[in-house]
């Protein structure tokens, strides 16, 4: 089984490498984003799996993005590999010391107590005018363990390099979500009494998937601000954390790729709605969530990977 | 492994001006088969919330395994070797009846369940379908838990409850909501399956055939106390059992 | 001591526009179940509609009775609610009772989204201004301070609103009925209570509010789109804080965080923009479900 999700992965790279052959600079740009973001929403999916909703994940996107701007800035750091290890490091910390609080709740309190931890985020930044307060910073381009490209090479390899983290980590939590600790996190979801009284702790299977996500939220946004070169408080707005748990709802819990697969196509009718139709985006992301809703509750990957169960 | 001994002693719980249970002492040795019963709010369900964590009793000692477990957290009572089974099946409705056997089963793995290891792996599965066949349940692996008779239900949350190294076995009426001529089958089932294992078994029942034909001990309760503590023949005709548990004519 | 009272009276002002802002949505949630991220969105509509009735009737002639425009206004709240509160109710909502509370958030998000367009399309991108009603009032002088008497006649209008709709709670037999469905709403069926007809009133109510709130704000400000984004999260944590569900827990939510608020932009302005969801996150860490939370009956 495993030297399955090692060829699955290594099929995965290649073939989203050859995006960096095939596709148009505006395209790999794009690319690029949805799967720095997808990270953000894998880490929802983890917790979606033990039956909470976060509505805050800006807060670690925004965290990361910050993390990486202000020591690629303060300390002329510049290797992506530093930033990326720095923004994670800093994040798991800040997971570590949420996670426990956080997993006292469950529903609409921990969507929303969530969600005023990432608000409070956006609050500060904003204020913080030493920091670039609304309107934010920028971030110098990134350098490859010495390398420093330019112009579309510059692109390719932080494509390469998403391309690269995003099957690492999809295979990682691929692994954990088949594991021991993977059927015990939808067991709580389904009866959390039951799984206190087996013996385990609710509250640390609560922690661990947030911590996760507190971590590959980290990884989204340094990644993001290095792809767009600039950072700014909105990353921690509630909307943007809204569209993380819309491309959540999209891909459901089942399948790892269809999270990255949601990511794209919010991506993409994000670009050529802003193109084409600049006032209606939103409609037609608002439709596009009711019609998941209803007709796919489990989400794109139901479609893939038939589970039995039932929906919410 | 050696199993322990159950020692209950003075414990008292009131809920506001309800006395839940009062001067509850007990001892159940190793291995033994007690049954309580009693009317409901007569103190049963208390007293079996109270050995596994859910409530913490006023005053009053649980000793078990040379500790005294009185307020300890159910988690931790489960690890020490009392588990428990639920009035109503508690399982997990999305997943499949070896899946639930998965959980238990990984929970209570030699090393604690892994980040790693896969659930669904080959030597896993074994072990779970091994204790579903002691339950006679295993031709119901791949189903769903909403698909299931009341009474497979219960035989799994039974067969869940027992994965890890249980010394003490609570049951919590394990055929109340099992039709009529299965509750025999069902109970011949269980108790073959507990018995083989050496486990102290205490169960709550109503039915009074099931208490005679299966427990040596019989606690009877009423108002929160214990008013009866014998063989099955001696509590069903003591009078003031009749009067208050049982009904039967004096 | 003039800090304290200036920062009383601008708590005051926040708390009231909070409040009339807030206790829609916490009855909505009360008596559907449902933490209605549209309610945003019905306050923006309202805020629009207000404006173009108020533009309307100036431009009808209506400057010979300026007092008009409120009438103007208040009208629009209603309008906005006999057409959309029955829109969203029968044509969306109802198909989701019963389900999952976090499912039926992420609907009211999707429906969110879509009225934010609509607005836009209906409305335009370019602000309203229609600040006539905001001046008829003239100034209060309070000590060394000028502060509009507009904003106290929202405190006014806060406390006639919070009166009303605990009156019609407690006091009306329609209410009580109310109060049942909110307490059990099965129950409430096999009693023969019409519940259906209880939740498109509870919404249409809700919508009201939340449009009335838009209503009375249009002309403080400037209405652009976008309006509903900020106040849908600022109305959450007072419903969260007071208990959802609770209409005197708005009222207490509302006006803690709008003294709060006031304390901080006059003595750390840093914390302005934050200081509400810290003060949420503090009331759940202790209160975890926010300070008067409706009673959940668990049904073994």
């Amino acid at each position: 089984m495993r030297s399955n999700l090692i060829l699955a992965a290594v099929v995965a790279f290649v073939v989203l490498a050859a995006g960096s052959v095939i596709l148009p600079d505006w395209a790999m740009f794009l690319f690029a984003m949805a799967l720095a973001k997808g990270l953000v929403c894998l880490g929802i999916v983890g917790m979606m799996r033990g039956g909470v909703v976060s509505f805050g994940q800006g807060l670690y996107y925004c965290l990361g993005a910050y993390t990486a701007t202000l020591v690629a800035n303060s300390f002329g750091v510049s290797d992506i590999f530093v930033l990326t290890l720095l923004s994670s490091a800093v994040c798991l910390l800040v997971g570590m010391a949420f996670g426990p609080l956080l997993s006292s709740y469950r529903g609409i309190f921990f969507a929303m107590l969530s969600l005023a931890l990432s608000m409070v985020l956006y609050g500060s930044l904003s204020k913080m005018s030493v920091i670039g307060g609304t309107d934010g910073l920028n971030i110098a381009a990134p350098t490859f363990l010495g390398w420093a490209p330019e112009g579309r090479t510059l692109q390719t390899a932080l494509y390469i390099y998403v391309v690269a983290i995003v099957v690492i980590a999809g295979a990682l939590m691929r692994i954990y979500f088949d594991s021991e600790r993977g059927l015990i996190t939808l067991a709580t979801r389904d009866n959390e009494l039951r799984v206190e009284y087996l013996g385990a702790s609710v509250r640390n299977v609560m922690t661990y998937n947030y911590v996760f996500g507190a971590v590959l939220g980290g990884i989204g946004g340094t990644i993001a601000a290095l792809a767009l070169g600039h950072v700014d408080p909105e990353f921690a707005f509630w909307t943007t954390s809204g569209e993380f748990v819309f491309v959540a709802i999209l891909a459901g819990y089942l399948s790892v790729p269809a999270v990255f697969v949601a990511a794209i196509i919010l991506e993409m009718v994000r670009s050529f709605s802003n193109l084409y139709f600049p006032n209606t985006w939103q409609l037609a992301l608002g439709i596009f969530l009711l019609i998941v809703i209803v007709v796919l509750p489990n989400g794109l990957g139901s479609l893939v990977n038939r589970r039995k169960g039932n929906a919410a | 492994m050696s199993k322990g001994v159950l020692e209950v002693r003075d414990l008292q719980k009131s809920f506001g001006a309800v006395t839940a249970a009062q001067d509850i002492s007990v001892t159940v040795p190793e291995g033994g088969v007690y049954s309580l019963i009693g009317t409901n709010g007569a103190g049963k369900t208390t007293f079996v919330n109270m050995v596994t964590g859910y409530i913490k009793p006023d005053s009053g000692t649980i000793n078990f395994g040379n500790r005294n477990i009185a307020g300890m957290a159910p988690r931790q009572i489960t690890r020490m070797g009392i588990h428990r089974s639920f009035q109503i099946a508690q399982l997990c409705n999305e997943l499949t009846v070896e899946e639930n056997m998965l959980v238990a089963d990984a929970i209570h793995g030699r090393s604690g369940p892994s980040f790693l290891r896969r659930a669904h792996s080959a030597e896993a599965r074994e072990r779970a379908i091994a204790t579903l066949e002691r339950f006679n349940i295993a031709e119901h692996r791949d189903r769903l838990v909403p698909e299931l008779s009341g009474g497979v239900k219960k035989l799994l949350d039974i067969a869940m409850a027992m994965a890890g190294d249980t010394q003490i076995m609570l049951l919590d009426e394990p055929t109340s909501g099992v039709a009529a001529d299965e509750k025999f089958p069902i109970m011949d089932l269980v108790m073959e399956a507990l018995r083989s294992t050496g486990v102290t078994i205490i169960f709550v029942e109503h039915d009074m055939d099931i208490v005679t034909r299966y427990s040596e001990r019989v606690l009877a309760f009423y108002d929160g106390r214990i008013i009866a503590d014998d063989a099955p023949g001696e509590v069903l005709s003591d009078p003031e059992v009749q009067r208050y548990v049982t009904g039967a004519p004096a | 001591m003039d800090l304290a009272a200036t920062i009383l009276v601008d708590g005051l002002i926040y708390a009231g526009w909070l409040f009339i802002v807030s206790v829609g949505l916490t009855l909505v949630f009360g008596v559907l179940n449902i933490l209605n991220i549209a309610h945003g969105s019905l306050y923006a509509i309202g805020a629009y509609a207000s404006a173009s009735m108020v533009g309307a009737y100036f431009a009808l002639g209506g400057e010979a009775y300026p007092y008009g425009s409120y009438v103007a206004m208040i009208l629009a709240a209603v309008l906005v609610a006999l057409v959309i509160g029955p829109l969203l109710e029968r044509g969306l909502l109802r198909f989701f009772y019963g389900r999952d509370e976090v499912l039926n958030v992420l609907v009211t998000y999707a429906v969110f989204l879509i009225l934010e367009d609509i607005m836009k399309l209906i409305w335009g991108v370019n602000p309203y201004f229609v600040y006539e009603p905001y001046t008829l009032l003239g100034d209060v002088e309070i000590g060394p301070l000028f502060y509009v008497g507009y904003d106290f006649a929202v405190i006014a209008a806060a406390i006639i609103v919070g009166l009303a709709v605990w009156l019609s709670l407690n006091k009306t037999r329609t209410g009580k009925v109310v109060l049942a469905v909110i307490h059990d709403s099965e129950m409430s069926q096999t009693m023969g209570v019409n519940v259906q007809r209880i939740y498109l009133a509870a919404f249409m109510a809700g919508t009201f509010l939340a449009a009335l709130g838009g209503a009375l704000t249009a002309p403080m400000i400037s209405v652009t789109p976008g309006l509903g984004v900020n106040v849908v999260i600022v109305a959450f944590a007072v419903v969260i804080i007071g208990g959802l569900g609770s209409v005197p827990g708005a009222a207490i939510g509302a006006l803690m965080v709008g003294i709060s608020r006031a304390a901080s932009v006059h003595l750390m302005p840093e914390a302005e923009l934050f200081i509400i969801y810290f003060v949420m996150a503090i009331v759940l860490l202790f209160r975890p479900e926010g300070l008067f939370a409706k009673t959940q009956a668990r049904k073994i």
